[in-house]
């Protein structure tokens, strides 16, 4: 057996008496993808970070090219060539491409100053090398996301690396640029870097790794070679038990003669959005498909009144409505769950229960107080309902994982009882077992009779959920398919790319 | 991908105006409104004010003397404010350290012993100010509020409100009161510092470190800068220029006195800002904080040959720097 280039052993770590790691092995061999996965919670990110020096282990040694190493900072990670690609960019938008790549690194002058014509040109010379087209001059700012995530990249590669953890490095990306990403993952695999890959998608994981580890509750569970293995193993280790039917769809009963609950009509906006119609019926979940940029997102928000619109009708249960912003949506009986959560959906610095009572704050009034114990029992309810995982409804929703947020945004806008309920990539950067958990809720809203538009670029998801599809592509509804009319992804996936 | 510029032409001189690095067709005018409004009341009052002297070398130079101290304070305060930090306690600095050089010339302990006890003073509060914002984490806003009360508090203590003379005509002359041949020494103070300045943002790790610390704190942070550090020199950068901005009053009024400065900090802010300097941090620009200080400061002069009142001098003055920054709004926004 070829020595590993990375080996952790026997790793440990608790915080507060809390174990995160178990004693967890796991190593990654040269030129190797290693994906590592499991559900949030699992130890992932606790574990990366001992490895990147942000944390320290309680127990358990590294061992790099089978030496043990101390790392006790992130300076001591970068002495042994360790880079980590960061879900939360750490790059400064306010800077060049070539000031932040060599930010606290850069040449000198004779005299001390910044020489940052050498930092461009040795900027230019490795995009060059990793085939990346990019202006060393460009503020980062003004790079669309894909490019962030290369400029990233080239970041942890400007200095020497060996091993390099990226995290979540598709979870902005387009279809278009996750194909760059992973062919330029393989150029650096050529090259004989050792890749750690977290990621949720599991498509991507079979499709860009090697071997495959899976923590779960902070114990690892497994180690597999990629090509021995399969989705629903990969769910049966992350879940434990009884999940593997989460992504099958369910043909769904729902009054096919009732009249509809929203109309959109003659919806226009620029190129953005043309000439988009499209009915939903209650007990009805609807998918729009297409690619970043097709319009999906404008279409919705025009709809809600949160994005502009040059012309069209919205009739919500056959009366025509003039929605110029979100109240008036609300009061129309629509709610929509946007893309990015984190900005749009929820107040992270208040409370579980502050944020599900902010839309229905006047329901709650008891002449001109809130009424607290009303309010009390609504949010516990919406907690049990979703299972949302909180010690209680007083907890910060910052301190919450990523599927629970979600939940959040969830509960928030059902505690007004919408009509139709619009969601915006529900599922994105949430774990698998959240995952399940929301696509089940969601079928169950909709067999309460609630209409729902569902966005989505994971396809397996929206395989999963819808009754229908409409598939968008540059502004327009190209195809409207029944759900029983798709026998496989690839068919969807040729519809969205315009063909 | 709306990124890329097909453009790739790169303007070298830009960097003086701003952030900005685009080519000639990236040029946003939003980006240079400062200079655009600079020009714009020059002209308006070399036009209007001809006959009563505006254009004259001796009252061109007389704005030049009265900007000299918004300029200094707000070199540093683009620092301050890059790193998306602020500080409000300048003009009492600039008082009490007006008043503890003073005292310590009218003591007999000579022009340098004054200096250095003036500049001591401001680098003192600096350090407080520095401190208490990183290592008690307390925002910049209310500590500087904090310190500007306290400073000027003790700088009307420390004398009883009364002025103290300065004999020592090398400092006056040094500080203020000279004339190099035909050049003001405070002319000379002020274009060197400029230099200084924008070399220190522009050209050095310190400047570099400043804009990323206000552009994302935790990517700083991540990307190995020492950002608490970086704000800690800022503050007593900011804090020992107010004390030059102290010496300079001294200097030029032969006094020390508390009414030095007084309000100040408003000025130097609206200089900074209108400069183009992000109030969010991780942008900002030296020269157009002097174009920004030096604007005001011919506003104030035109308006007064003009002879406009205080309060309709008032009226005016925030009337434009409200018009400008709206103007330039692009370059406050991330």
């Amino acid at each position: 057996m070829e020595q590993p280039m990375l080996a952790m052993k026997n790793i440990s770590k608790a915080f507060n008496g809390i174990t995160v790691l178990d004693s967890v092995d796991f190593s990654v061999r040269k030129g190797e993808v290693h994906a590592l996965m499991g559900g949030n919670g699992a130890g992932k990110s606790t574990l990366m970070k001992i490895l990147t020096g942000v944390y320290t282990a309680d127990q358990g040694e590294i061992l790099i090219d089978g030496k043990p190493v101390v790392i006790k900072n992130t300076d001591d990670a970068r002495k042994n060539y360790i880079s980590m690609i960061f879900q939360e960019f750490s790059l400064i938008p306010t800077l060049t491409v070539a000031q932040n790549i060599f930010l606290t690194r850069e040449d000198k002058t004779s005299f001390g100053l910044l020489n940052d014509k050498e930092c461009v040109a040795k900027t230019r010379n490795l995009l060059k090398e990793l085939e990346v087209d990019i202006d060393p001059n460009e503020l980062v700012g003004n790079l669309g996301v894909g490019y962030w995530q290369m400029t990233e990249i080239a970041k942890a590669l400007s200095q020497e690396t060996k091993i390099l953890v990226m995290d979540e490095p598709t979870a902005s990306l387009t279809k278009k640029e996750t194909e760059i990403l992973f062919s330029f993952i393989n150029q650096l695999k050529a090259k004989g870097y050792a890749i750690i890959y977290i990621s949720h998608r599991m498509d991507e994981i079979l499709e860009i790794c090697d071997r495959i580890t899976i923590l779960r509750d902070g114990k690892h569970v497994a180690t597999e070679d990629c090509k021995q293995i399969d989705l629903d193993m990969v769910i049966q280790y992350i879940v434990g038990s009884g999940m593997d039917k989460a992504f099958e769809w369910v043909e769904r009963e729902y009054d096919k003669t009732a009249s509809p609950v929203l109309e959109v009509k003659n919806l226009n906006l620029g190129s953005k959005v043309q000439d988009v119609n499209f009915n939903l019926y209650p007990g009805e979940i609807v998918g729009i498909a297409g690619l970043m940029g097709s319009g999906r997102t404008e279409t919705v928000s025009a709809v809600f009144g949160t994005g502009p619109k040059d012309s069209g009708d919205i009739i919500v249960n056959g009366q025509k409505q003039n929605i110029k912003n979100a109240s008036d949506a609300v009061k129309a009986g629509l709610a929509l769950i946007p893309e990015d959560r984190r900005v749009q959906g929820l107040v992270l610095e208040h409370s579980v229960k502050d944020n599900i009572m902010l839309p229905i704050l006047s329901k709650m009034q008891k002449g001109l107080l809130i009424d607290d114990k009303k309010a009390n029992k609504v949010a516990n309810d919406f907690v049990k309902k979703l299972n949302i995982k909180t010690d209680d409804i007083y907890k910060m929703t910052n301190l919450l994982s990523g599927g629970n947020q979600q939940k959040i945004v969830l509960a928030k806008w059902l505690a007004n009882d919408p009509a139709v309920l619009m969601l915006d990539e529900p599922t994105i950067g949430v774990d698998i077992g959240a995952k399940t958990e929301i696509v089940d809720v969601i079928r169950e809203l909709a067999d309460s009779g609630k209409a729902i538009l569902v966005i989505s670029s994971e396809l397996p998801e929206l395989l999963a959920l819808s009754d229908r599809v409409l598939v968008m592509h540059e502004g327009r509804i190209i195809k409207e398919l029944q759900r029983r009319e798709i026998n496989t992804e690839e068919e969807l996936q040729h519809a969205i790319q315009g063909f | 991908m709306q990124s890329k510029d097909s453009n790739t032409t790169v303007n070298d001189t830009v960097a003086v105006g701003s952030h900005s690095v685009k080519g000639f067709k990236g040029l946003d005018w939003r980006d240079y409104i400062v200079y655009l409004a600079f020009i714009g009341v020059i002209i308006y009052f070399s036009v209007t004010l001809h006959d009563q002297g505006f254009v004259s070398t001796d009252n061109l130079l007389n704005i030049i003397r009265q900007t000299a101290m918004i300029s200094l304070m707000g070199l540093a305060m683009t620092f301050v404010i890059s790193t998306g930090e602020i500080d409000l306690s300048v003009g009492s600095i600039a008082a009490l350290s007006s008043l503890t050089a003073a005292l310590t010339l009218q003591a007999g302990y000579g022009m340098m012993g004054g200096v250095a006890v003036g500049l001591g003073t401001g680098l003192l509060v600096g350090l407080v100010n520095g401190l208490l914002v990183t290592k008690l984490a307390i925002p910049s806003f209310l500590v500087t509020l904090g310190t500007m009360g306290t400073v000027a508090g003790l700088a009307m203590w420390i004398t009883d409100t009364a002025p103290v003379p300065i004999v020592d005509s090398t400092f006056n002359f040094v500080f203020g009161s000279g004339d190099i041949g035909p050049v003001p020494i405070l002319l000379v103070w002020t274009v060197a510092a400029t230099i200084i300045a924008h070399i220190l943002l522009r050209k050095t790790s310190f400047g570099r470190q400043t804009l990323a610390t206000g552009g994302n704190e935790s990517a700083a942070r991540f990307s190995g800068v020492k950002t608490q550090r970086i704000k800690l020199l800022v503050f007593l950068g900011s804090g020992f220029m107010a004390g030059f901005a102290g010496l300079l009053y001294a200097g030029r009024m032969h006094a020390g006195r508390f009414t030095f400065g007084e309000g100040d900090e408003l000025s130097v802010i609206a200089a900074v800002i209108l400069g183009g300097t992000s109030l969010f941090g991780g942008v900002g620009t030296v020269i157009g904080t002097v174009i920004g200080s030096l604007m005001i400061g011919t506003i104030n002069n035109g308006l007064i040959i003009m002879g406009l009142d205080v309060s309709q001098q008032m009226i005016i003055k925030g009337l434009i720097i409200i018009l400008a920054v709206a103007f330039g709004k692009k370059a406050i926004k991330r």
